[in-house]
């Protein structure tokens, strides 16, 4: 042996030593690959529709930028058509949608006191269909291949992708409701079930129901494209039979979760029980009418002046019906969660301060969606519906970080600065606002919809286009900035200990991450808030 | 950690059955779906005149005609395949194996031969999928119902592998197996309705 030889032995450790690592390393890949733990699968829901939310945001300030100046176009001509769709089907159907059914997955089964996921393969199977098809979508729109694309292929690949994603998300869904329903602990009615898991069964029962409508004119637009394109019009008129499912009242759908994770985070910061806790419950179930809307797959619109008392009415009930409903529930929700913080002071985490501006935002689009349909107004075709849009889903994604920021700390054991946090969920607050509301002006002033020039109209459409704009960069800046700091707490954050809220549901009385199968012992419970239960000093307050 | 009283033991929770509900709502909808477009190229035809000077909606093209016997064939097999089903819980309930084995195998059959009277009316209709806008709806929505019936044959493999696997106790896959083909049969009821009688 010479002097520069290494030992044998030593070498023997260091190739064990990297074995072993490489052996973690591919068990930790398969063991997520295959794994059928909820919280797992629904964390793998959140941070792959974080990423894609930061993409369509992007997207979405692109397009910004090119309706400020059509003449200086920084995107290909034939690519901005189908960009506007990528961000109307990204934003709802790869970001808020998921994200909002992911956090259902991770929290609901801990909320409810259950030890594991029912169907947890069918729910494992939902998310890698999902992600899949994402993926195929998105190489399709880079292939030239959205709604109205120039290549066949692609655009069947399209279809196709998005029909999968959907497929998935009717899967983990299945499995949510089912778990929802039958796995609660003992004494758990479903009146006494947590926000949040109330509005993951709805939001799961309103997927269930609306998704596979959309799916079926998938097929339907996939079939024909494929075999002489002779029913739907061909890559043009994809958009005329899908638009009804990337716009209001189906994007409302997505949100249903947002409404009850925002009352749950709201009334953990209030510290106290909520006098009129059914009124959140009956909120959500009111809203998801909005379901009603969406598979019926038209406009309700409600055309006024010139038509007679008669028709005036005959009208009205639909559009009260599948228009003014959901609005209903969701100032309900909204007013309740006034209640909560009424008399009180909450605590001012991040978690509470992104969830109640992206609540406020949420409802902002949805009542403002009321004067959609009025035909008199003329906002059919313009901006307005995409500035419904922006609220709708930017206040379904702000909701959905500020619940990452609640329940981050209980999923993966460990606290997300609040104090980074806290101006960056004002950062969100102002810029879903302003890509809205610029939008909706705009839209006013007669801009149309999903076009990038050609705009005439005396306020100036570079102010309210840049506004826009800005909105939307603030926003992607906001999720890009939130995926960092909640990535550093992952690795090496303030251990967060097993209730760093002052809980009064279920989940915050197990350890922080929780056991493989949530609960130790199982647990009777005689309340709404049974962790209050046993805090005797605050039950009363 | 937070202690909370400790609970009794858990009742008998029916996952099966609910997710085969949850499930059957989803494709009840997609069908929905899909009739619903159907129906609203029916509704937007013109007006021809067809037998006796009568007016009726020019969706389906003069020249196709759809073989009504192996259609009500079809139907009454699905309904056959729903009686088969219903009698292997009946046997499940009373323990008797040989039954159940009965009830699930003739359930198979039915539905082997429901996918073959599917493919007879293809076969019998002689039309291309690319002849036209009835043409291209027509195999869609009869297609995907085809495809269905692939899904309820791979259930009623499945109970049966569970039941033979000495599973015998278990007879909520049997009976979620049994509303898996009701549903399905529901759901053919309306396509026989609003594609092959209406047209």
């Amino acid at each position: 042996m010479t002097t520069i030889d290494n030992r044998p032995e030593a070498v023997s450790s260091a190739l064990a030593e990297a074995a072993d690592d490489a052996g973690r390393a591919i068990h930790g890949v398969a063991s997520w690959a295959t794994t059928a733990d909820h919280k797992r699968i629904g964390r793998a829901f959140m941070v792959a529709a974080l990423v894609m939310g930061a993409a369509a945001l992007i997207v979405g300030a692109l397009l910004g930028i090119e309706r400020l100046n059509a003449d200086d176009a920084v995107l290909q001509a034939n690519s901005i058509g189908q960009l506007f769709s990528l961000h109307r089907v990204g934003m709802l159907y790869l970001v808020a949608m998921p994200l909002l059914l992911g956090l259902g997955l991770a929290v609901a089964p801990l909320q409810i006191g259950s030890r594991s996921l029912s169907f947890g393969r069918t729910a494992a199977l939902g998310f890698w269909a999902w992600l899949m098809g994402s993926i195929l979508v998105i190489v399709a729109f880079i292939g030239n291949g959205g709604p109205g694309g120039g290549d066949a292929d692609m655009v069947d690949l399209f279809l196709m992708g998005l029909a999968l994603a959907l497929i998935g998300m009717v899967a983990a869904s299945v499995s949510l409701v089912t778990t929802v329903l039958i796995s609660r602990a003992p004494g758990m009615t479903l009146g006494r079930t947590p926000a949040l898991a109330w509005s993951s069964l709805v939001g799961g029962v309103a997927n269930i129901l609306v998704l596979p409508v959309v799916i079926g004119v998938l097929v339907l637009l996939s079939i024909d494209h494929q075999y002489g394109r002779l029913v739907f019009g061909g890559n043009a008129g994809i958009l005329d039979w899908m638009s009804w499912a990337i716009s209001q009242p189906a994007s409302f759908i997505a949100v249903v979760p947002a409404l009850g994770a925002a009352a749950d985070v709201v009334i953990t910061a209030s510290g106290r029980r909520h006098p009129q806790r059914g009124g959140v419950l009956v909120g959500v179930g009111v809203f998801s009418v909005a379901m009603l809307g969406a598979v019926t797959q038209v406009t309700h619109d409600l055309p006024w002046s010139g038509s007679s008392i008669g028709d005036k009415i005959k009208n009205v009930l639909p559009f009260a019906l599948f228009n003014l409903l959901p609005i209903l529930g969701a100032v309900i929700v909204l007013g309740m969660v006034a209640l909560a913080l009424k008399g009180g002071k909450p605590r001012l985490s991040a978690g509470f301060v992104f969830s109640l501006t992206g609540l406020i935002v949420i409802v902002g689009g949805v009542v403002a969606h009321a004067l959609a349909p009025i035909v008199d107004l003329q906002l059919a075709g313009t901006t307005y519906d995409e500035g419904v849009f922006t609220a709708v889903t930017s206040g379904g994604l702000l909701v959905g970080l500020g619940a990452i920021a609640h329940w981050g700390p209980k999923l993966w054991g460990r606290k997300i600065g609040d104090k980074q946090l806290l101006p960056l969920a004002l950062l969100g607050f102002v810029g879903a606002d302003l890509g809205a509301l610029a939008l909706a002006v705009a839209g006013f002033q007669g801009q149309p919809a999903m076009t990038a020039g050609g705009f005439d109209y005396k306020f100036s459409p570079q102010l309210l286009n840049g506004i826009a704009m800005a909105g939307s960069a603030l926003v992607a800046l906001v999720v890009v900035l939130f995926g960092l700091l909640a990535l550093k707490s992952f690795t090496s954050g303030e251990a967060a200990g097993d209730d760093p809220w002052d809980g009064q549901t279920l989940e915050w009385a197990t350890s922080s991450p929780p056991p493989a199968n949530n609960f130790s012992d199982l647990h009777t419970v005689s309340s709404a808030e049974p962790l209050l239960d046993l805090k005797p000093a605050r039950s009363n307050a | 950690m937070i202690a909370l009283p400790p609970a009794p033991a858990p009742a008998p929770r029916r996952q099966l059955l609910i997710g085969t509900s949850a499930v059957g709502a989803a494709i009840t909808m997609l069908f929905g779906g899909m009739l619903a477009v159907w129906w609203r190229f029916r509704e937007n035809s013109p007006l021809r005149s067809g037998a006796g000077e009568k007016l009726i909606k020019d969706w389906k093209p003069k020249g196709v005609k759809i073989p009504m016997v192996p259609v009500n064939v079809l139907f009454f097999t699905l309904i056959m395949a729903c009686l088969m089903a219903q009698y292997a819980v009946y046997a499940a309930k009373r323990a008797d194996r040989s039954n159940v084995t009965l009830g699930l195998g003739l359930t198979m059959l039915t539905g082997l031969a429901a996918l073959n009277a599917q493919a007879y009316i293809w076969g019998q209709t002689k039309i291309g999928i690319r002849d036209g806008r009835f043409e291209t709806m027509f195999y869609a929505v009869t297609g995907s119902f085809f495809v269905l019936m692939i899904v309820g044959l791979v259930f009623t493999v499945v109970a049966a592998f569970r039941h033979f696997g000495g599973r015998t106790a278990d007879h909520e896959v049997i009976t979620s197996h049994a509303l898996f083909w009701y549903i399905l049969t529901a759901i053919f009821t309306a396509v026989w309705f609003v594609v092959y009688v209406t047209k």
